[in-house]
This record gives structure tokens, sequence and C-alpha cells, in this order.
């Protein structure tokens, strides 16, 4: 393995940690509002469906025989973000969904996490099949209607700097617009959480909505807020799986667990945002060695199966779980529906 | 408990000429089937101290809930400042002026004094500037009202008494000029409560108006102008402090002459029973909640614990339950050590003799979606009579127990079949008693046997509880109204910070030494030194 | 304290949740454009209209009894089991490892052993998240469907290795000889004289059926059922009454994932009668949508099971009839039933107990 190669696999783990983080930090958002979201994955998976759909229609050509009754609009790169918008209002609005279980019904926050992930798995293929006839698969996404990668200024030049400029060109620069979005995400919700009005009250009635309500902030307008900044966060994450990734379209259940991994590293990261990203990069890394090394050869011993490759994130995640490095301990108010006490 | 005796009364009439602070009337509220209070009405005047007293679910806080904000009446008028002032929420509450010190204090424990401060006052979308602003202010009231309290401490590191200054400094920071106390003294030692009415008198001599929810009478003599009484969720009268005393204000809140005193024979303690050794507990958070307790129990006697909640007295009677683990010393029950650490649970002490009553019925006593039958045995049901083979139960067997020990503990309504939740405070306090009394163990542990429970199952408890002694158990107590300590035990030992501060005989002692004592000051100790 | 009468509890809103999500359900179909009232009629008919369809939905009651049944055991505990996939998964490795070497002798040899194996193997999958829960406080959700992720990779690198059929391309086990068949209803009704047509119901069913007795005894009847409800209630008050949680944790965990386990049973020996790569196809999560519906109570596991039987068996022949509705519709409609069962139960109960609240203020 040489030099070029490590930066080949961090390459790659920025790529692959941009949808943990983004969903992370949506998770992040919502569970320190005190609102448990086990539905990430289904936003997510929403997402990507509904971005991936909308951008194949709006960029096909207006009389497009591939789209059966429906005729496209034609766009060129507008598309593109049209889809962007697309994957946030349905994620968005399972978030809703999420936000009058868990906080005008005062139902179960586990199990409407659940359902969403299933009406998501269900319907993104329904609908997908039904419009698209290609077994739940969205057509191929094309030119301006996915998202292609940006070249940072001076990376050509720098290229050829070794060590530093090499490692500028090939793993900082060259990414699609979500990676950087992502990755601008972790200082904007350090200062939004710690820094705003906003933040401070989200903290609070994550840990005492009681203190909120006394305050005189409605605790239902605080919670739906962050509801809705999750689903916007998840839907960031699930337009870039099938706009901005190699995929380029939407697969049945594409989003592969992602959505859990982010609750783990989430949890890793004691719901910090900074911490967060560093869990979701280790994440990402331990997915890119399983795709970059699909059987690892023990010193010519033994060979580690893919198959053991590729749980390995998996079992990373439960192992972190266990608490491997202290216990976390959740927002005190995490979980449970806000009922004034009599 | 309290020399407050410097109240300056009288200044109510001076202002009376001014239109009242708080003008209820009619005020109706109920929760379902419960009518919390029936058509109140109330007249405060500007820069009175008022105090409303009631026994427990009189309707005294739901009440000032609705002043708050928190619950909307039924029917009825709100006047502020002689204004007909309609509270919707906290934030119109607030907005009129009004601040509540809640029960259960509405802070948020990992923020800092000052975030609890500025929470819902901020002055912009940008925290630093509001916290900036805070800091000046908070320096002041300090200054002004001996609110003194480190703005950047971490609310749960705080002792309890400044997390009750932080409650006032909120409400002041939102310029309250009416302000509401729910219960405030409950968590107190007697010298911060002390502390706590010289703050009232501050804000009092600024013009402020105060309403002090209490069930402590000596409270309400000590600092108010004037005192309602309210029963049952009307308000029965309303007074001036200085035309009443304490005995007609208990006569006003339960109805009739209230027997504080109980029917009891000298103890004859006999052999040690129970013997604890530098007991210590250390909780997951690395707190110490038990510093070396030691401490006999001998048959035939009531010990009482005293003390201000949460020094320890918890920790203590849930150690020997068996709840917990100690994290040293030994406890030595029948002249057999008991294992602290662990090896034993909550039904291994059960099994060596020891009942357990605990403070908590509503979340360690009862399981309140059970039937008051699945309830009778709990704890017990492992015993062979319960059981039958192939790990089922017998559950004939537990209904009928259930049967025998409602109709013996005139448990009201006598059904098995009812859940517990169902039952009054006071009947879900005699499930619990029934079951650990009947098991008849050498040593029953009792968490504050009366909380939340009416007269007359008090009457009864008390009595059961005496019973128990005459026959040669030995009782520790465990209670925060040293009125029932007194009353009841033959013996007591107060306690403060984890440790024991003091132990006294009820007949050599009052509530101001162990009042003192419960602030972790021994009289005889400084007088002798 | 707001009450409302126990037939309404038990009865009426469960029934308004449910029609509320079939009525979502219905308006899916009308969105892709088709007719719900005829995609309804031919998944009645197709389930229920004939002995074949019939067979076929007890055939997937079967599998849903025995999932919906884990899920709800362990909901008592107030755990959520959604691990139910991959404990499925395992158990159909344990069914296979009897199969596979004791297949020489007779089925009721190799029943019983590979029911034990099953549940044990099922047990053990669900053995690691319970004890990290109980122990390390580890989220029992996110864990278990990591292990159903991990599960997965592990039954494919068997399937793939050591259970392979020799010279085969395709992932799975070599075919059970006779004495690891176990006997279809037809073969059951054939030797009563009767006669039934050719479906894959077959002897599990009754196994079922008895751990429907069995899960009611052991909630409702046994000692340990009592702590383990007392645990899922009010975990403190367990504590305080000397019940010990890890214990309870574990033990119930074990049970869900034996159950779920004991659901390869079906699939595996019956049905297939080898084990292949994917048997469980999703069985394991639909028993929370079973034990949700159920009120995680052994009778209304089973009435929810037959249901999903009927949708899952009407549902192959709608898709068969009306291609535009897939199977996915029915994964649609189990997510409708756990949000609108599960999580939006209050959209009905919170209106039907104000309309009793004034019907008796009314009195």
């Amino acid at each position: 393995m040489d030099y070029l190669d490590i930066l080949r696999l961090l390459d790659s783990t920025l790529r692959l940690a941009t949808p943990l983080l983004l969903a992370c930090l949506a998770g992040l958002f919502s569970e320190r509002a005190g609102i448990f979201d086990i539905g990430l994955e289904g936003k997510m998976l929403a997402a990507a469906f509904a971005s991936a759909a909308v951008a194949v229609w709006a960029s096909a050509p207006v009389d497009n025989p591939q789209l059966g009754q429906l005729s496209g609009l034609g766009w060129g790169w507008q598309a593109a973000w049209l889809g962007v918008f697309a994957g946030i209002v349905a994620s968005v609005f399972l978030s809703i969904i999420h936000g009058l279980a868990s906080i005008t019904l005062r139902g179960n926050q586990l199990i409407s996490g659940v359902a969403i992930n299933f009406l998501a798995a269900g319907l993104t293929v329904l609908i997908s099949q039904n419009i698209f006839k290609r077994g739940g698969q969205t057509p191929p996404l094309t030119g301006d209607a996915r998202f292609s990668e940006i070249t940072l200024p001076f990376a050509e030049t720098l290229s050829s700097v070794p060590i530093i400029g090499l490692m500028y060109s090939e793993v900082i620069s060259g990414h699609v617009i979500f990676v950087y979005v992502g990755l601008l995400c972790v200082p904007l919700t350090w200062w939004v959480l710690f820094r705003t009005r906003f933040g401070l009250r989200l903290r609070a009635v994550g840990e005492n909505p009681g203190a909120v309500d006394t305050a005189g902030i409605s605790v239902t307008r605080l919670r739906y807020a962050a509801v809705i900044i999750c689903g916007v966060l998840c839907g960031l994450a699930g337009a870039y799986l099938s706009m901005g990734t190699a995929a380029a379209g939407f697969g049945r259940d594409m989003t592969a667990l992602r959505g859990f991994i982010a609750l783990a590293a989430l949890i890793f990261a004691r719901w910090r945002p900074w911490a967060a990203m560093w869990a979701c990069l280790l994440f990402g890394f331990l997915q890119a060695v399983s795709t970059y090394y699909p059987k690892v050869d023990v010193f010519g011993l033994f060979v580690i199966p893919s198959d053991f490759m590729e749980a390995l994130p998996y079992i990373l995640t439960v192992v972190i779980l266990a608490g491997v490095g202290g216990k976390a301990i959740p927002p005190r108010a995490g979980g449970v529906p806000y009922v004034k006490e009599r | 408990m309290s020399d407050v005796a410097q109240t300056s009364k009288g200044r109510s009439d001076a202002t009376a000429s001014l239109p009242p602070a708080i003008e209820l009337s009619g005020i109706s509220k109920s929760f379902g089937p419960v009518q919390a209070n029936k058509d109140i009405s109330l007249t405060v005047q500007k820069g009175a101290i008022h105090g409303i007293v009631g026994e427990n679910g009189a309707g005294k806080s739901t009440l000032m809930s609705i002043l708050y904000g928190f619950y909307q009446a039924d029917r009825g008028e709100i006047k502020i400042n002689g204004k007909p002032t309609q509270i919707h929420n906290s934030d119109d509450a607030i907005a009129a002026g009004i601040g509540m010190v809640h029960q259960h204090f509405m802070l948020v424990q990992p923020f800092t004094v000052l975030e609890n401060v500025v929470l819902g006052a901020e002055d912009g979308a940008l925290l630093r500037p509001s916290l900036a602003k805070a800091r000046k202010l908070l320096v002041e009231l300090a200054h002004e009202y001996e609110l003194e309290v480190d703005p950047d401490a971490v609310v749960e590191e705080l002792a309890v008494g400044l997390q009750q200054r932080v409650e006032i400094l909120k409400a002041l920071y939102r310029s309250a000029d009416i302000l509401i106390l729910d219960e405030p003294t409950g968590v107190l030692t007697p010298a911060e409560a002390d502390h706590l009415f010289r703050i009232l008198e501050g804000l009092k001599a600024q013009g402020k108006t105060i309403i002090l929810i209490t069930h402590k009478l000596r409270e309400i003599m000590a600092i108010t102008d004037t005192v309602s009484v309210m029963r049952r969720g009307e308000m029965t009268a309303t007074v001036k402090t200085s035309e009443t005393s304490p005995t007609e204000l208990a006569e006003l809140m339960v109805g009739r002459r209230v027997l504080l005193q109980v029917d009891k024979d000298v103890a004859t303690p006999g052999e040690s029973l129970l013997q604890v050794k530098d007991l210590k507990v250390t909780d997951e958070d690395g707190v110490d909640r038990l510093k070396s307790i030691s401490l006999e129990l001998k048959r035939g006697e009531i010990l009482g614990v005293a003390g201000v909640a949460g020094n320890g007295q918890s920790a203590l009677l849930e150690v020997l339950g068996g709840i917990t683990e100690a994290s040293g010393g030994q406890v030595i029950l029948n002249g057999q050590p008991l294992d602290l650490l662990g090896g034993n649970d909550a039904g291994d002490r059960r099994k060596a003799g020891i009942g357990h009553v605990p403070e908590d019925r509503h979340h360690l006593g009862l399981i309140m979606k059970f039937l008051a039958w699945e309830n009778t045995t709990f704890g017990y049901h492992g015993e062979p009579e319960f059981n039958a083979s192939m790990g089922l139960m017998n559950q004939r067997e537990m209904l009928e127990d259930a049967r025998g020990k409602m109709e013996r503990f005139d448990i009201r309504p006598p059904d098995p079949k009812l859940k517990a939740a169902n039952f009054s405070g006071g009947n879900q306090q005699k499930i619990v008693l029934a079951r650990e009394i009947e098991r008849n163990p050498d040593v029953l542990l009792i968490g504050q046997p009366t909380r939340g429970v009416d007269i007359g199952a008090i009457e009864f408890i008390h009595q059961q509880i005496v019973a128990l002694r005459d026959q040669g158990k030995a009782i520790l107590l465990v209670s925060v109204e040293l009125e029932e300590i007194l009353a009841l035990s033959d013996r007591i030992i107060v306690m403060f910070d984890g440790k024991i501060s003091g132990e006294r005989l009820p007949g050599e002692t009052d509530e101001s030494e162990l009042g003192l004592l419960m602030a972790g000051i021994d009289p005889k100790a400084e007088s002798a030194a | 304290m707001k009450s409302i009468p126990r037939w309404a509890d038990l009865a009426l809103i469960p029934f308004l949740n449910l029609f509320l999500a079939f009525f979502v359900a219905g308006l899916v179909v009308v969105f892709i454009g088709e007719d719900p009232f005829r995609a309804m009629k031919i998944m009645l008919t197709g389930a229920l209209g004939s002995d074949y369809g019939i067979g076929y939905t007890l055939f997937y009651t079967t599998n849903f009894i025995f999932t919906g049944l884990a899920v709800a055991v362990a909901f008592h505990g107030s755990l959520f089991n959604i691990g139910g996939e991959g404990q499925a998964a395992l158990g159909g490795v344990g069914v296979a490892v009897v199969a596979l070497t004791l297949d020489g002798t007779h089925w009721l040899i190799t029943f019983p052993l590979a029911i034990l194996s099953a549940a044990i193997f099922g047990a053990l999958w669900a053995l690691v998240p319970a004890y990290l829960q109980a122990k390390r406080g580890s989220h029992i959700v996110i864990t278990t469907i990591m292990f159903n992720y991990i599960g997965a990779k592990l039954l494919g690198f068997l399937m793939n290795g050591p259970l392979k059929k020799e010279g085969s391309m395709a992932p799975e086990s070599r075919r059970f000889e006779d004495g690891a068949q176990l006997p279809f209803m037809q073969d059951i009704a054939g030797w009563f004289g009767m006669e039934m047509t050719r479906t894959p119901l077959n002897i599990s069913f009754f196994v079922a059926l008895i751990c429907c007795v069995l899960v009611w005894l052991l909630i409702w009847k046994s000692k340990f059922g009592y702590e383990l409800r007392a645990f899922g209630f009010q975990q403190p008050a367990a504590i305080y009454a000397g019940i010990n949680p890890v214990k309870i944790t574990v033990i119930t965990m074990v049970v869900s994932g034996a159950l779920a386990g004991m659901m390869a049973l079906n699939t595996v020996m019956g049905e297939q009668q080898k084990l292949v790569l994917d048997h469980v196809q999703g069985a394991g999560f639909v028993g929370i949508a079973v034990a949700l519906m159920g009120r995680s109570h052994p009778v209304g596991v089973l009435l929810a099971a037959i249901l999903f039987g009927v949708l899952y068996q009407g549902g192959t022949e709608l898709a068969f009839e009306i291609p535009a509705i897939s199977r996915d519709m029915i994964v649609t409609i189990q997510a409708l039933v756990i949000l609108f069962m599960g999580a939006l139960e209050n959209l009905v109960r919170f209106p039907v107990e104000g309309m009793f609240a004034r019907l008796s203020r009314g009195n």
C-alpha cells in the first residue's frame, strides 16, 4: 500500500462518511430536542427516491416515451436541484408524521420510527415500479441531472506538490457539493446549538421541557422545528446517495442501514457535532476499507472472507453501542412525550 | 422550627387603596370527574405576602397553575392590578408580571445558572449579548436581595437551596411583580428556609407581591400577612394572619380537630436486632450518598430518621432493602452479616426478614398497572404458597390472600381486581403496608408512610406501625415530616449530608433542635466546645 | 384519570386504527391508478377462495405467529426486538444442521431435535443484543438491526462455504432426505382419508398454535411472566421486588429469539426442504406489525397473523393479476398498520376518550 493508495482510501472515506454525517447531524437536532428518531433510514430512503425520480422527470425531454404517460420538463442543471428539493420535501413529510406521532399524539417514538422505515421501503419501490417499471429502480441519472465532482481551485497545479499538494488534489478536492455541504454543516450545527437563542431552547427542551414550557416557550413548536431540520438534513443525505454517488439513481433499499449506523455514531459522539464528524469519518473509513479490500489475506495464514469485511462496519456499530469508551448519557427528556404534570 | 419573628406586618393595610395585585373570582377547574377547584375567589393586595394552606390534594397547586397559565380554568375571571387578564400560557403570565417558583424546579440541569436565567427571556437571536446583559443584572439582583449565586455554575452541581435561588432569579429577571412559591421549604434546611424568608421580606419591601403555598402552618404564621385555607378544592376561609392561630388554621384545613398525638405506650426495647457499621454508599456518578453510617436497631422500638430530603435517608433505605449495593461497611441482622456488595438482592433481604415500605409507592412500591391482587404479593411472589408446579403461579391463592389483606386493612374499594392506579393515595399505601406488615418481618423499613395520604388513613397507618412495634418488631422510620418523627419515634437520628449528625430522644428534644441538626449543626457539641 | 369501557379499549379503538391503516393503503392503490375494491376482492378470493389459497394463507400465518409471538414476548418486558429477521435466519441454520445430519432417520426423530436446534440458534442470535442491553445499556433496537445484517452476512458465508451443496453454484444446501421432511397438511389429511390440494402448509402450523398457548401460560400464568410484566411496566419497582433485571432481559430475549428461530421449521424444513439464502423473506419484520396489532396477546397475535397471512397470499395473487401492485404493497400495508396501530394510536384514542368523557358527563 503506497501513499496514493492511502489517499484514495481517505478520499473514499470522505465520500462514504458524507451521508452518515448528514444523517447523524439530522439525528443530533432531533435527539437534542428530545425526540428519538430511528426513522433516519426511512427518511433518507424516501429522499433518495424522490430526488432521483424528480430529477429524472425534470431532465427528461418533453415527449419522453420512457416515462409513459408522464412528459418530462426538459430541464438542464436545474433538474438536479429540483431533485434535491423534492428529496427534502419527501423527507420532511415523513418527519412531520414522526412529529405528529411523537409530539402531538404522544405516541411511541421507536414504533413510529420503525413504521416510517417500512413505509419508505415499501412506498419507494412501489411508486418507482409503477412509474418507471424497472424493478423498483429509477432510470440512471445522466449529464446535468446528477451532481458532478467539483475540482477545487489549484487542485491541478498543486497535485505536483508532494504529500500536501497530492492530499489536496486527491482527498480534499474532487467531491460533489454534498460532501462540502456536509462538512460545513458541522460548524454550522455547533454554532446554532451553542451560540443562538434557538440552540439554547432546543437543548433545553431535550433536557427539561417543563423548564421551557414555564419559561413561556412552546415545547411543541420547538420540537417540530427540530424534527423538520432533521428532515431537511436527511433529505440532503438521501439526495446525495441517489444523485451524488456512483449509483446515479435510486435502487431498492439503497440506504443499507446507514441511518442506523448514523445513530450509533451519534451515540458514540455523545450528541456533539464535532465528535459526530469524527465518528462518521471512522465509519466511512471502515466502509472504504471493506470496499477496497473485500478479502484480506492475513500473512498468508488465512483469508478473511468478504462477508466478514462487509459486516465489519455493522459489527463495529455494535461494539460502539456496547459502550466502548464509557457510558453515553442521552438527553434526559429523550424519547418521552411531554405531558403537563398533574 | 425557625425564628422569623421580625416580620413587618400590616403593610397590606397601607396599600389597600391601590387596586389589588390579584383578584380571582369564581375559578373552577376539573380534571375529568375530579373537581380540583370549585368556584374560588381570592384577592391579594399589592406588596403583601399571602399564604395559601391546605392538605395535599386540596387544590392549591392547581389554582396557582391556573394563575401561571399552566392550566386553563373552566370558569372564572382573573384580574391583575385591577385589569381583567386572559392567561392562556406561561408566556401570558410572565407578560402580566407573574413569576413562579415551582415545587419541582423547572431548571435545565446541565445548563449554567446564566443560561437557565436567560432561557425564554433572550434579547435576540444570538446568545452572547443576552448572556452578557443577564450577567450584569444578576450581579445587581444578587446584591439587592441576598441572592448570590455563581452565574457560571452548572445547575446540577448546585445545592438545592441555591437551585431555588436560580428559580427566584429567573422570575425577577423577567421583572415579575407577583411571585408565587409552591412549597418552597420542603427541600430546605431550617437555616436555608430562614434565608429564603429574608429574601421574601426584601422583595416585599420593594413592593413585590408574594404568594406562598405551603402545608406548614408555622411558616404561614411567621411570614404571611394574610392567609387563605383550601380544602377539597374549595377556599374555606381568608383571614389576617395576625388574627388567627395555628390551631384554627389546622381545623379549617382538615374540617375537624387534628390529632397530632399518636396513642402509644412507652417502648420496651428488647435485644439488638440490626447493627449497621460504617455503611457507605457511592452512586453511579461517584457521589457519596452515605458516608460511614453506624446505627443499631432493637426489638420493639421505632427509630425515626429525620432530615431534609436528599441527605442520605433514601440511600439508607435502599441499601438496607437490597435495592442498591453498598460500597463498604457491614450490616448484621439477627447475628448474621448481610451481603451488601450485590450478591444479594431485595428478594434475599425479604427472606432474611427485612420488609420495606418504600418512600415512593408510585415508582417502587406498586406496579400501577397491576391489579390489586397482583400487588399484594409483589416481592413475595416467589413464596411457595403462591406458586404451583411447572413455574406457574397459584393465582387462586394470591387472590384469596389479597381479599384477606384488603379486609384486614380496610382497603377501599375492596376489589382485588381493580388496578392499583385506581385506588386513592391512602388506599395504595395501605396495600403496600398490608403486604409488608403481614409477612411478619423482623425489621420493617418505612419511608414517608403518610406522604400524599388523607388524614383518615394517616391515623390508621400510624396505629399499624405502633402495633407492629408492640409485637416486638424493629422499625426504621424515615420521614421528612418532623411532627411525624416526633410523634412516632422512640429514638431519633438526624441525617445530614450522608452522615448522622445527631441522635436524640423524642422527649428530650424539639423541632428547633432537630432543625439545627438537619442543617449539620449540633447545638450540644457547639455549646460544649 | 380518563377511563373508557373495556370493549372500546380492546375492540373499538383497534378496529378504527386498522380501518385507518387500510383506508390509507386504499388511497395508495388509487394513487397508483388501480381500483382498491377490485384489489381487495382479488386479495380475498386469492387468499380464502379455495383450499389452495387457504393453505398458503395458513402457511404464511405460521411464519407470522412465530415472529409475532417473538416480538410480543419482548414487548411485555418493554424490549423492542426488531431482530426477528436475523434470529429466524439463524434458526434456519439450526434446522439445517439437524436435518443434514439426521435426515437418514425419521421425521419423528428429526423434528423435535430441529425444533430445539432452531430455538437454540435463534436464541443465541438474540443473546448478544440482550446481554449488551442488560449490562451495557446498548440500544437493543439498533443492535438487533445490526444483528439482522450481520446474520445475513453470516448466512451468506455459510451458504457459500460449509453448508453449500457440492458442485452447485446456487447458495443453498442440498435437499434434505425423507427423514427430515415434515409432513404437509395434505399428507396429514391423507392419514385421515381426506384429500387436500398441495400447499406448503405443514405440521409446523400446529407447533405455532401450541406456542400461542405456551406463551399465554408464560406471560399470564407463570412466575416468570409475572416478573416480566412487572419489569416491563416499572423497572425500578421490579428491582425493589427483588427481580433481577439482567436475568429478565436476557431470558426474555432468549425466549423471543427462540420463537423467531422456530419460524425456520416452517420454511426450511416444511416448505423448501433445504436451506436457502433468503428463507425468512421479511417475516421477522411482519412480526412487529402482528404483535402491535395483536396487542401482544397470543390470541391477538394469532388473529393478526391470519390477517397478514391473507395479505401475503392475497398479495401474491394480486401482484399476478395487477402487476402494478407489487409485493411491496404488503410492506407498505405493514408499515401503515405499525404506524396507525402503534405510533398514531392516539389519533383515534384521544377523540374516543373525549367522546366517552362527554357521554359520562352527560349522564
